[in-house]
């Protein structure tokens, strides 16, 4: 019993880590098509401005909640001001820049910080399942991935800002014909996009070593989970994050982390072979949620 | 130049530096130089399924690590290195052609195979990496993990363990199959094969149109890429007596990606320019402490994206043989249509 409720709570867990990693993606890449191969750097970058300024002084939660998500959109930012802007509507290009730019990022972050692992400890300790010790703040972490979701829903589904978003992505000529600047739409819904990959990074920060190459793991994980997911950025994250978190905490508990996330990977590449569109985009679960968001 | 003049030409130089080299570098430089031949290489397989074949892979180095730990293993277990040369061809190819089938006949946009085979890359550094302890050992050989696998035995003469290579003639093998690869590649494309596969680049709607199997045809480019990134991945592993995971490290990816973007893509020579040059570079940055060669290079990689798409060699071709009045296109014909060098 008490097997089962821990092997529940870790397979929870492991859904909100990969709604956490891929959420940002998600929004960059359903909204304006484009594949931001830095994404994992966003969550590096996110996870240093946590444990720096932790480090400094700043109340944890502070750096955590705050400066982590506005550090990392600010940088998004620019960076959609530099490069992604001149490159829209060539995918391929734009998956090389901004892996350049990623490999740029690892540079720098190790030539300020040093390759040495840093991290923050978890607040909260521990709890018993039974009597199994696990920790509290995967609670935290679950809650968090749970209001981040919710979030975007919320101002996709129903702010006037997620109407003119969407309305953009859809035709971008109309709207700019209807007095929306599409240049304006496209830098904010990156900067959103690249904020919530800095959140994500400093609510993992704790839970994970922070060094500067840790965006390399975090990576594949994070694409295959949205391509897996489809056109639909919350309902088809979502739904993806479910499925593969659920496959990779079984093969976890039956092997090593190691082969559940290999078990992960390879049931993405299976089911993107039999829904190239990802769940929300194709076959059966694609007609039904067609018009998800 | 006519295309006969040219591949004469380039043959010519290819020999001129396999033979020359020896003579002006010394030991070290010829080692540095047998190692920039590996990864000119890799960069020939990934300049021919991209540049030509339009294939946007992601991960040469799933099928050069693959290479790479087929022939130390194979090496180990068998002594004499012939045929662990062969395998390490013939299993990268058989495994491209398995994940080509699972892409291409799936119907796979190109920026999903970009993701797909960076995926892989990732599954397969992740497996080797974990493979720490006795109990993930091939035969005699202990895959080792995150260590790499140390003193994997050198080339030696065909059908002689007893004679291996030294640092020379392993020069002559390294340049020699660079050369090879080339000539192999400059046939493919001039056959009726290699002008339906540049078709399928240029219009593949129009190519299935006209009655081509495009599916089928991609998927033989990706194999024969698959193949020649095993090679180089040998060649790789027989030079520093060594592997390790690192060779499907996203950083090995991304190097190959630069080595063709930058030397010119739909080019056999800037693959192989690019290459060299970009090893080069690596080199010079190891050798000092201010600049980290990660940053460097994916400035490199930006900068390229935005601003010289279609990479050195084209640009070059283009100032030589400028018609007045006719300016090069940017991005859409920066590939030359017709089989060029």
């Amino acid at each position: 019993m008490a097997l089962t409720g821990l092997i529940l709570f870790n397979i929870a867990n492991s859904i909100a880590v990969l709604v956490l990693l891929s959420l940002g993606l998600g929004v960059i890449y359903g909204m304006m098509r484009v594949i931001n191969l830095a994404h994992g750097e966003f969550l590096m970058l996110g996870a240093y401005t946590t444990v720096v300024s932790a480090n400094a002084g700043l109340n944890l939660w502070v750096a955590m909640l705050v400066a982590a998500p506005l550090a990392v959109g600010l940088f998004g930012l620019a960076v959609e001001r530099l490069f992604i802007r001149f490159l829209y509507g060539r995918i391929i290009d734009t998956m090389l820049a901004t892996w350049g730019l990623s490999l740029a990022v690892v540079g720098l972050i190790t030539t300020i910080f040093g390759t040495t692992v840093r991290g923050v400890s978890a607040p909260f300790g521990g709890f018993a399942i039974g009597g199994y010790q696990t920790s509290v703040y995967s609670w935290f972490v679950i809650a968090v991935a749970a209001a981040m979701a919710a979030g975007v829903w919320l101002v996709l589904r129903f702010t006037k800002f997620g109407l003119i978003v969407r309305a953009t992505m859809q035709n971008p000529d109309m709207a700019a014909a209807l007095g929306v600047s599409p240049q304006w739409i496209y830098m904010m819904t990156f900067a959103l996009g690249s904020a919530l990959a800095g959140l994500a990074g400093g609510v993992l920060a704790p839970v994970s070593g922070v060094s500067p190459v840790m965006g390399g793991a975090f990576i594949a994980r994070a694409f295959i989970t949205v391509l897996g997911g489809g056109p639909a950025i919350v309902t088809g994250t979502g739904l993806a994050s479910g499925l593969f978190g659920s496959i990779s905490e079984v093969a976890t508990f039956f092997t090593t982390p190691v082969f559940g996330q290999v078990a992960l990977l390879l049931a993405a590449l299976v089911m993107i072979r039999i829904l190239p569109q990802g769940i929300t985009g194709s076959g059966l679960t694609g007609r039904l949620l067609r018009r998800s968001l | 130049m006519t295309g006969w003049a040219s591949f004469a030409a380039m043959v010519a130089a290819g020999l001129v530096v396999l033979l020359g080299l020896p003579l002006v570098f010394d030991l070290f430089g010829l080692l540095q130089m047998t190692v920039f031949a590996a990864m000119a290489v890799l960069a020939l397989s990934q300049g021919f399924i991209w540049g030509y074949g339009g294939i946007m892979s992601f991960g040469q180095t799933a099928f050069f690590g693959l290479g790479g730990y087929t022939y130390a293993v194979a090496v180990m277990n068998m002594g004499d290195s012939t045929v662990p040369v062969l395998l390490s061809v013939l299993l990268p190819t058989l495994f491209a052609a398995l994940l080509g089938y699972f892409m291409f006949y799936g119907r796979i946009s190109d920026a999903y195979i970009g993701v797909i085979t960076l995926t892989v890359t990732v599954i397969l550094f992740n497996v080797v990496n974990s493979t720490a302890g006795d109990f993930y050992t091939i035969g005699n050989a202990p895959l080792g993990g995150f260590n790499g696998m140390p003193s994997v035995p050198p080339l030696n003469v065909p059908g002689d363990p007893s004679s291996p290579l030294d640092p020379q003639q392993t020069w002559y093998a390294a340049m020699g199959a660079l050369l090879l690869v080339y000539i192999l590649l400059r046939a493919v494309l001039a056959s009726r094969f290699g002008r339906v596969v540049v078709a399928i680049r240029e219009n593949e709607t129009r190519a299935q149109l006209l009655g081509y199997d495009t599916r089928l045809y991609k998927l033989i480019v990706f194999a024969i890429g698959g193949g020649i990134a095993g090679l180089a991945g040998c060649l790789y592993a027989n030079w520093g007596s060594f592997i390790s995971p690192t060779v499907f490290g996203l950083a090995t990816s991304a190097q190959v990606l630069i080595y063709v973007l930058v030397g010119g893509l739909g080019t056999l020579l800037g693959p192989i320019l690019g290459a060299v040059g970009i090893q080069y570079l690596i080199s010079v940055i190891g050798a000092q402490e201010m600049v980290n060669a990660n940053l460097v290079l994916g400035a490199v990689l930006v900068v390229f994206v935005l601003l010289v798409p279609q990479g050195l060699v084209p640009v070059v071709q283009g100032l030589f043989r400028r018609v007045p009045g006719v300016r090069r296109g940017q991005v859409a014909e920066a590939a030359p249509v017709e089989v060029e060098l």
